[in-house]
């Protein structure tokens, strides 16, 4: 029976994941996360799963991969300093195309800067983190009850793609609390991956188009294979041949780039009549709501368009949305995303940023939102 | 050997890397058979490996292989082993992989006692980026970033394994090739952390740079140098100087790390789930 | 009903954010909506802490508390950070060893919340003592729902303890000594 119930967003993180069939889980204490791994470590074996406490934040990723490959589905939690000692190894999971997603609840950096305050400083990390040229799935929820959805999806996402996928929280919507109605155990769609049906001897792993993606086998089911961070073939060997490295790198973007309308997800509020857009996630998001409603109160038209899908962020939709609206973007860092949104709608938008610890007070975009609406005037 | 090679080696993946005279082969080929004597299914074998020369070694050989990276063998191994436990996993590693970069890795992977057989290559050099001192180059010798000699110390690499938890250690050389065979086949027979240090020798950048001369006066330095440990109990400490001891270092039965988390699962009551 | 903006302060360790959790999961019993936020310092014990419930009818956006209309303090050092947030008419609840100077609307009340734990009952229960006193005084969440929540989130074998204890709360609620 789906129930409602108080939860916070680390442990609606962990909820998604069991939902998606999460069955490992390896990770290293780290505030604001912690709460992540301390409930996988009491669930996951309740279920016949596993959980295990790294030496450290290189080695929970490695394990990850490791586990993931044996055909578990499997998660890691973080927070930016983590995150960052993550990211070689995210950067192997993606061109292994080894399934797995990784959380990273934002805190104020940069380093150990302040661990229980909120930021959102990781969005580019989360797109351009690891070396080398990668996608990357990021999704990014505002309430506790979409981090349970989210999470779901992240899975979905990782096995459907073969790829890692991120799911980027913050403090504030990790930490707090608030009543979701969770969907009934059995009732949500989760998506296994896709192992090989031919022979073992006809078996090649990375044997894909564009755009598609390989069959994957468990190590130990009867199809032994390769698997190399460097760069490799259509039979996982390592290559250097241009005309076969370019194939690889270039599917690794298609996979993604090609499923768009699967993978990007949106919010549009109140967008139709307005003059003003704020574009806003996370918990930003949440305040941009709150100031929205109250400059809609004084009669200045104000939207929200909201990505849940940060990378790939949803271009097409957000340049439809902007056209003819003086665009805002808040955020809690010095304008991340804000140039994503520049970039894509090919004009200046102001931004309202806030990098104190503090969350982003609504009436501070009011206050810009008013400034714009002058403007407009 | 030509059997073997037809039934472990990815012949199509022939010739190899390693350079002519290099000890990694002979390495291997102990590694393969050992897996051959203990009549181990291909397919139950995932072989892990970090970055390196040696870390080459599991794309030439036909099970599943995982060439992780710089130093993580162990990390990945783990969630490998974790993740299904009826997977025997070998980890190939070097001395730079395992012992500098990995060396956080190497002691918690001794620590768990999980059930991995860690197989180093240890040539005293980092090779595949042309001959810098690793952790376990001798003091005095020269690399290319010890040009007036190597003023580190370096680590026993057995005795940190044991210290940390290793439930079996042991050393064995490229020399003594039979013998290497034989301490890895105790290693992948004991259910726990092994780890078994294979010397071995790189002519190209360590024996060329300290002029010990090629393969075989590598191999006869081996031969001079390495002291079995049953022999080793019979003499002074002065006729140990600059010897190494070789064989079963440290053999103690512990409790493993996958075999305890099924009891936590128990405890959990999640016993049926899987 | 009103929306309220809560914020319980005092320092590590004496269940403030326990109690925030608690009085989120009363307010959704009694059929509203409800948001808890907390912060804290590095200090498991002692430092400063803090735990945020806003509740309402209506969608909670911004989860933060600017202008919190109850203000709830166990120890001077809290009481002395977050005095000046409160609104104009706000109820200020606050242990009776605080130093507490009234300003113009503003209700105070102060409680032996920490003695009578002490006394009476258990150090440990200060938090829901502090919660009984508070729901009889502003009435943000039914003294039913309060109950029913305490009793969900106390470790088995102390719901007997705590009862008395939230009951204790009503009490010196209703013999309190109102200030101004």
């Amino acid at each position: 029976m789906a129930e409602k119930r108080l939860m916070q967003g680390n442990e609606a993180c962990v909820a998604g994941a069991l939902a998606a069939g999460m069955d490992f889980f390896a990770g290293y204490p780290i505030t604001p996360s912690t709460e992540i791994a301390e409930l996988a470590a009491e669930y996951l074996p309740q279920r016949g799963g596993r959980f295990i406490q790294m030496e450290d934040e290189i080695a929970s990723m490695g394990a990850v991969i490791g586990a993931s490959l044996t055909g578990r589905k499997a998660m890691t939690a973080t927070s930016g300093p983590g995150f960052s000692l993550k990211q070689e190894n995210i950067g192997y999971a993606a061109i292994t195309e080894v399934p797995c997603v990784i959380v990273n609840v934002q805190r104020a950096g940069p380093s150990t800067g302040i661990p229980t305050a909120p930021a959102q400083g990781d969005v580019m990390q989360a797109r351009w983190g690891t070396h080398g040229d990668h996608p990357s799935i990021t999704l990014s929820p505002s309430s506790v009850e979409e981090t349970f959805g989210l999470t779901l999806r992240a899975f979905n996402l990782a096995e459907k793609y073969r790829t890692p996928v991120i799911l980027l929280l913050d403090e504030i919507v990790g930490h707090m609390r608030e009543a979701v109605i969770l969907p009934a155990e059995g009732t949500v769609e989760v998506i296994d991956r896709v192992k090989p049906v031919c022979s073992p001897a006809e078996y090649r792993p990375y044997d894909a188009a564009m755009g598609e993606t390989a069959p994957m086998p468990d190590f130990g089911s009867g199809y032994p294979y390769h698997v190399t961070g460097l760069t490799h073939d259509r039979e996982g060997f390592t290559t250097s041949k241009p005309a076969e490295v370019d194939f690889i790198i270039r599917r690794l973007h298609s996979k993604i780039e090609m499923h768009l309308a699967d993978i990007l997800q949106w919010e549009e509020i109140a967008t139709e009549d307005a003059d003003i857009l704020l574009v806003a996630y996370g918990a930003t998001a949440r305040s941009a709501k709150a100031a929205l409603k109250m400059a809609r109160k004084q009669g200045v038209k104000v939207g929200l368009f909201r990505p849940l899908t940060i990378w790939p962020f949803p271009e097409a939709a957000l340049t439809q949305v902007a056209k003819g609206k003086q665009v805002i973007v808040p955020e809690m860092n010095l304008g991340q995303i804000a140039l994503e949104v520049e970039r894509i709608i090919k004009a200046e938008v102001s931004g309202v940023n806030q990098v104190d610890g503090e969350p982003l007070n609504p009436a501070k975009i009011l206050q810009a939102i008013m400034v714009g609406s002058e403007v407009s005037r | 050997m030509s059997s073997l090679a037809d039934k472990y080696l990815r012949g199509h993946k022939m010739p190899h890397i390693w350079c002519p005279g290099c000890g990694n082969g002979i390495i291997t080929h102990a590694v393969l058979r050992a897996i051959d004597q203990l009549q181990w299914e291909r397919d139950d074998i995932v072989i892990v490996s970090g970055i390196g020369c040696s870390s080459r070694a599991p794309g030439y050989l036909d099970f599943n292989t995982l060439h992780t990276t710089h130093g993580r063998a162990l990390a990945f191994a783990t969630g490998v082993k974790h993740g299904n436990p009826r997977l025997k996993v070998i980890v190939l590693t070097g001395d730079g992989d395992c012992a500098a970069i990995g060396g956080n890795h190497l002691i918690h992977a001794c620590r768990r006692n999980i059930d991995i057989t860690a197989i180093v290559y240890n040539n005293s050099i980092y090779g595949m980026t042309s001959g810098q001192f690793s952790p376990l180059t001798p003091t005095g010798s020269l690399a290319t970033t010890a040009p007036y000699g190597n003023i580190d110390r370096a680590f026993d690499l057995c005795d940190l394994a044991t210290a940390a938890g290793a439930s079996f250690v042991a050393r064995s050389t490229t020399y003594h090739a039979n013998h290497l065979r034989d301490m890895i086949v105790h290693g992948l027979q004991n259910e726990g952390f092994s780890l078994i240090e294979a010397m071995t020798h790189c002519p190209t950048y360590f024996g060329r740079r300290n002029r010990i001369g090629g393969p075989v006066e590598m191999l006869k330095m081996q031969q001079e140098q390495a002291i079995p440990v049953q022999r080793a109990a019979s003499m002074t400490q002065e006729q140990l100087e600059g010897k190494y001891l070789i064989g079963e270092l440290h053999n103690q039965q512990m409790p493993e790390f996958c075999a305890l988390y099924e009891q936590v699962i128990q405890k959990a009551g999640g016993g049926n789930q899987r | 009903m009103n929306n309220h903006e809560i914020r319980l302060s005092g320092s590590g360790g004496q269940g403030i954010i326990t109690a925030g959790i608690i009085l989120a999961e009363a307010a959704l019993l009694d059929g509203r909506n409800a948001l808890q936020s907390q912060s804290y310092g590095p200090e498991a014990r002692g430092g400063a802490s803090k735990a945020e419930v806003i509740i309402s009818d209506e969608e909670i956006d911004y989860p933060k508390v600017s202008a919190p209309g109850i203000l709830l303090a166990l120890t001077q050092e809290a009481f002395n950070n977050y005095v000046q947030g409160v609104t104009a008419e706000g109820v200020i609840l606050v242990d009776e060893s605080i130093t507490a100077n009234p300003s113009a609307n503003q209700h105070i009340f102060r409680l032996p919340i920490l003695e009578t734990a002490q006394a009476r009952l258990r150090p440990v229960v200060a938090n829901i003592i502090a919660l009984g006193a508070m729901a009889k005084l502003t009435g943000c969440v039914s003294l039913d729902a309060l109950e029913k929540a305490v009793l969900a989130r106390v470790p088995r074998g102390t719901e007997d303890l705590n009862k008395r204890a939230l009951a204790t709360g009503v009490e010196l609620a209703e013999n309190q000594q109102k200030y101004n």
